[in-house]
């Protein structure tokens, strides 16, 4: 049992200065050891609407946002309406109690009103009540001042002495007040003497690009996947990557073929209005027989759809991206730490078999928080670029003149650089013949076109001895498996504890991670022998079900989903089991209690 | 901004010097393609490919040195017709295409080709982004006015009141003019040919490939099928050559002024060069050192992964 399960909300309008304290309470937890899981729901505004935070810390590892708030640091009175009912016994509220009244609380609910007038009388500016918060909160914690006032004077150095000064005053009296007035959490927040680290999803699948050795990285801000720009720009001098803001996805698809056609490892991401506008480029990258990844971190859609919320609702978007038949790989990581690890993995498949690969992000992973051990970022990975000749200067003998798209066991034609004598070549979007000339004999003769087909869709068949099977997490003769894919993991798993601890429902779980192509024969083994299936996912018609249906004939018992834009909290999936297992319904559609 | 000319001198100066020129005298034969092209006999296609060649021959680039990149459109099979590196892309893409390309290793030397369907129609943004970021590539476009691989629709080079398939009335539409649309997108040198000029063509293309920037080269290339009011009559009786005029392609309002001339006669040539504004990659910090990125080593050295993780503690 873990120690310590600590969840802290901070709630206000977009340009009230949630982020700062929310990464200062971050980097406060994973310096202790302590593992962190963060959601921020928000709206699509840039100043004004409604933003809240949760962050959740423990001892132990830390599967989902969860289902409880302890403290919550309402910025607003607008937060203070919204959010109190969901405050239970033994919870703490901080606020300035100058400017918000609190409402009717539960009972046992802490309500912790302090004064920003008289604890910072000559202070102006809205942002001085988030430091005198954070300092009572960070009291109740037991967390020392020290720490804070380190960070603090980190933060405000370039602004000068007195700058800092003021903020340290602020922030003693607060902490202060705290002391004298709140009662403190029943255990102080513990410290491992390990240190831990805490990065974003798009963090993480940015760190992963580079690790890959991605040396141009373009893409058109599309929220949720802006963040994987911002990365790469701030880095971009620093590690050598080119990267470019283009007009618009067609531009970006395009590029990054152009640079992965000269030898880059290119990379691009964006979010599902953008990808529609990527899919004949990714055919055309199949076509010309180039590598190249790109992401689509799924909002919920359709069209513009809620741009700052999420959903699995992509599946079969990017599985029948573009016209026609062609291979390519799409993988779900299943978290924030896997998204640092899936894109080098994705990478030596791509460059190997020449194809496009596709990571399906969402918002939750993306935009989400996590802390990870340090030891767990290795760049130092393996990177395989497959059969590229002129990329080390030594090239093979010409025998009887170089054919691009030559005829092999197992599809995959040796690709030749730009600028390697004597391996000229078209890559072309036509189907053309083995040395590439495309000409009206050879696209249209039937026997070609077949050949040439079945040379490239034959890749598919190797790609899936080398992509991990997925494993069972749970014993195997449960009542019950969960079934779920890429995001869900974590918060299935704490359903599944949960399930156990307070049901005496035993249930497993089976999370898919490589989606195309799909472990069918492995998959199928396993779920031959599960007693009730339930698929969750994060999307109105079951895309994954009916994915699953399609390539195993397996139909599951039940069905969770949520489409309403916020992620499942493990209570949901809890919620759902028990009422499939009663046999109350089939499909339970869980309704969400945190409104944002 | 205003630009530092020092910086870019040394800027410049970094790059990796220019391409590398072939050993022996290199003749069109050196470039002659896998492939004979398909184009209809007397199509003007067929002036540009050799004008193409003869240019890359005369400034002895290696075959292998340069990609010719195209997009769709009869004019975008022309990469199947020579010998260097070819990409025959989406229709509409191969400007963003050859942009990657270009960053990826610009040590080689960029030439795109297509009709103006495909670059000034579906591929129009691309089109602008490209000049006002000044890629270095070598832009022919082979402009019959016309679409014709699709039997002969209106193009966004039509004329007013042309009578096609899809406008059995005639055109109702302003068509573009891409010369003084280049020039105020930003694109660095703005020429317009004739295939019927091939000698004068050849001259604007070199000039086009030594240039250090976005060059366009608008080429009339008469669809002898589908379009016959734009044939070899119609422009022999109205081109003639801006060098005859001593046009300076420094000056920008005659530039703006002969590009918009349409009607008795009409101008070929070079309207507009800038050589001050550098390219796209001189300006990029991340090829100051290290040459090309597609030659660069991959991973990541232990130090700097230290401080990326550094930053998330």
């Amino acid at each position: 049992m873990a120690k310590v399960d600590l969840s802290v909300a901070i709630g206000g309008a977009a340009g009230q200065g949630i982020a700062t304290p929310g990464d200062i309470l971050a980097r406060i937890f994973v310096r202790r050891g302590l593992h962190l899981n963060a959601y921020n729901a928000y709206q699509s505004i840039v100043r004004g609407g409604h933003i809240f935070l949760t962050l959740r810390t423990s001892d132990e590892p830390v599967l989902s946002f969860g289902d409880k708030l302890d403290i919550m640091i309402p910025l607003n009175q607008d937060t203070m309406n919204r959010h109190l009912g969901l405050m239970k016994s033994g919870s703490t509220v901080l606020y300035n109690g100058d400017k918000i009244k609190p409402g009717t609380a539960a009972n046992g609910v802490q309500l912790c009103p302090f004064s920003v007038k008289e604890l910072a009388p000559n202070v102006r500016g809205d942002l001085v009540q988030n430091t005198i918060a954070l300092a009572a909160v960070l009291r109740l914690m037991g967390v020392e001042f020290q720490i804070l006032e380190d960070i603090l004077t980190l933060q405000f150095k370039r602004k000068g002495a007195a700058v800092v000064g003021e903020n340290v005053g602020v922030a003693r009296a607060g902490y202060d007040y705290a002391a004298a007035h709140f009662k403190p959490l029943p255990m102080p927040l513990p410290d491992s003497g390990k240190k831990l680290a805490f990065f974003e999803g798009n963090q993480a699948l940015a760190m992963g690009g580079a690790a890959a050795g991605v040396r141009f990285y373009c893409a058109y801000p599309m929220s949720p996947s802006s963040g994987v720009l911002h990365w790469m720009a701030r880095h971009a001098q620093q590690l050598g990557i080119m990267v470019r803001q283009v007009e618009d996805e067609i531009g970006v698809i395009n590029m990054a073929i152009g640079a992965a056609h000269a030898g880059c490892r290119a990379m691009c991401a964006t979010s599902g209005g953008g990808f529609a506008l990527m899919t004949e480029g990714l055919g055309a990258a199949a076509m010309m027989e180039i590598p190249v990844v790109c992401i689509n971190v799924q909002r919920a859609g359709p069209a513009t759809g809620v741009p700052t919320k999420t959903e699995q609702g992509d599946l079969w978007q990017v599985m029948g991206a573009g016209q026609g038949d062609y291979p390519r790989i799409i993988v779900a990581p299943t978290t924030i730490p896997d998204c640092f690890k899936t894109v080098p993995q994705l990478f030596n498949l791509v460059d190997k078999f020449q194809c496009p690969g596709i990571i399906l992000s969402d918002l939750l992973l993306s935009e989400g928080r996590s802390s990870v051990d340090p030891a767990e970022l290795d760049f130092n990975v393996p990177i395989n670029r497959g059969e590229v000749i002129g990329l080390n200067g030594a090239t093979p003998p010409l025998n009887g003149g170089y054919k691009r798209y030559e005829f092999t066991d197992d599809g995959i034609s040796p690709r030749a650089l730009p600028g390697t004598a004597g391996f000229e070549h078209v890559g072309a979007t036509d189907d053309k013949d083995e040395d590439g000339v495309r000409s009206s004999e050879e696209i249209t003769s039937p026997h070609k076109r077949q050949a040439m087909h079945e040379k490239r869709m034959r890749k598919m068949e190797s790609i899936l001895p080398l992509i991990e099977p997925p494993q069972l997490w749970g014993s195997e003769g449960a009542d019950v498996t969960l079934l779920g894919w890429g995001s869900t993991q974590g918060v299935i798993r704490e359903a599944i504890q949960q399930l156990k601890a307070t049901q005496g429902i035993a249930a497993n779980a089976l999370q898919i991670k490589w989606l195309v192509p799909l472990h069918v024969a492995a998959i199928t083994a396993t779920l031959s022998k599960s007693k009730k299936l339930i698929i969750v996912e994060n999307n109105y018609s079951g895309q994954f079900a009916r994915y699953l249906r399609s390539e195993t004939g397996i139909v599951a018992d039940g069905h969770i989903r949520k489409y309403d834009g916020e992620p499942f909290m493990p209570h949901h999936i809890v919620d759902g089991v028990k009422a499939i297992v009663a046999g109350t319904t089939q499909q339970y559609v869980p309704v969400h209690e945190i409104m944002v | 901004m205003s630009i530092d000319t020092a910086d870019l001198e040394a800027r410049s100066s970094k790059i990796e010097s220019r391409l590398p020129r072939a050993d022996k005298p290199l003749t069109v034969k050196d470039f002659k393609g896998k492939a004979e092209p398909d184009w209809c006999p007397g199509c003007g296609d067929f002036g540009v490919l050799a004008a193409l060649k003869q240019a890359l021959a005369e400034l002895g680039v290696r075959p292998h040195d340069s990609i010719v990149i195209s997009g769709i459109g009869c004019s975008s099979n022309l990469p199947g017709y020579i010998s260097t590196y070819g990409m025959h892309t989406l229709h509409g893409r191969a400007l963003s295409v050859a942009t990657g390309a270009q960053l990826a290793n610009h040590g080689l030397k960029i030439i795109v080709t297509g009709g103006d369907g495909d670059g000034y129609g579906i591929g129009g943004n691309h089109f602008i982004h490209s000049m006002r970021r000044n890629v270095d590539v070598t832009y022919i476009v082979m402009n019959n006015q016309i679409y014709g691989l699709t039997t002969g629709q209106l193009s966004p080079t039509s004329t007013k009141g042309m009578k096609t398939k899809s406008t059995p009335a005639g055109s109702v539409e302003n068509p573009i003019n891409p010369i003084p649309l280049a020039i105020a997108a930003g694109a660095t040198y703005v020429a317009r040919a004739y295939t019927g000029q091939v000698k004068h063509m050849v001259e604007l293309i070199k000039g086009g490939i030594k240039h250090r920037g976005f060059a366009l080269i608008d080429a009339f290339s008469p669809c002898v099928t589908f379009n016959l009011e734009n044939d070899h009559d119609f422009f022999k009786q109205r081109t003639y050559k801006l060098e005859d005029r001593k046009h300076d392609p420094t000056d920008f309002a005659a530039a703006m002024k002969y590009g918009y001339e349409w009607g008795d006669e009409i101008a070929i040539g070079l309207f507009w060069k800038r050589d001050d504004l550098p390219a796209l990659d001189q300006l990029e910090p991340v090829l100051d050192e290290g040459g090309p990125l597609a030659r660069r080593p991959l991973g990541i050295a232990p130090d700097m992964a230290k401080s990326l993780i550094r930053e998330l503690m």
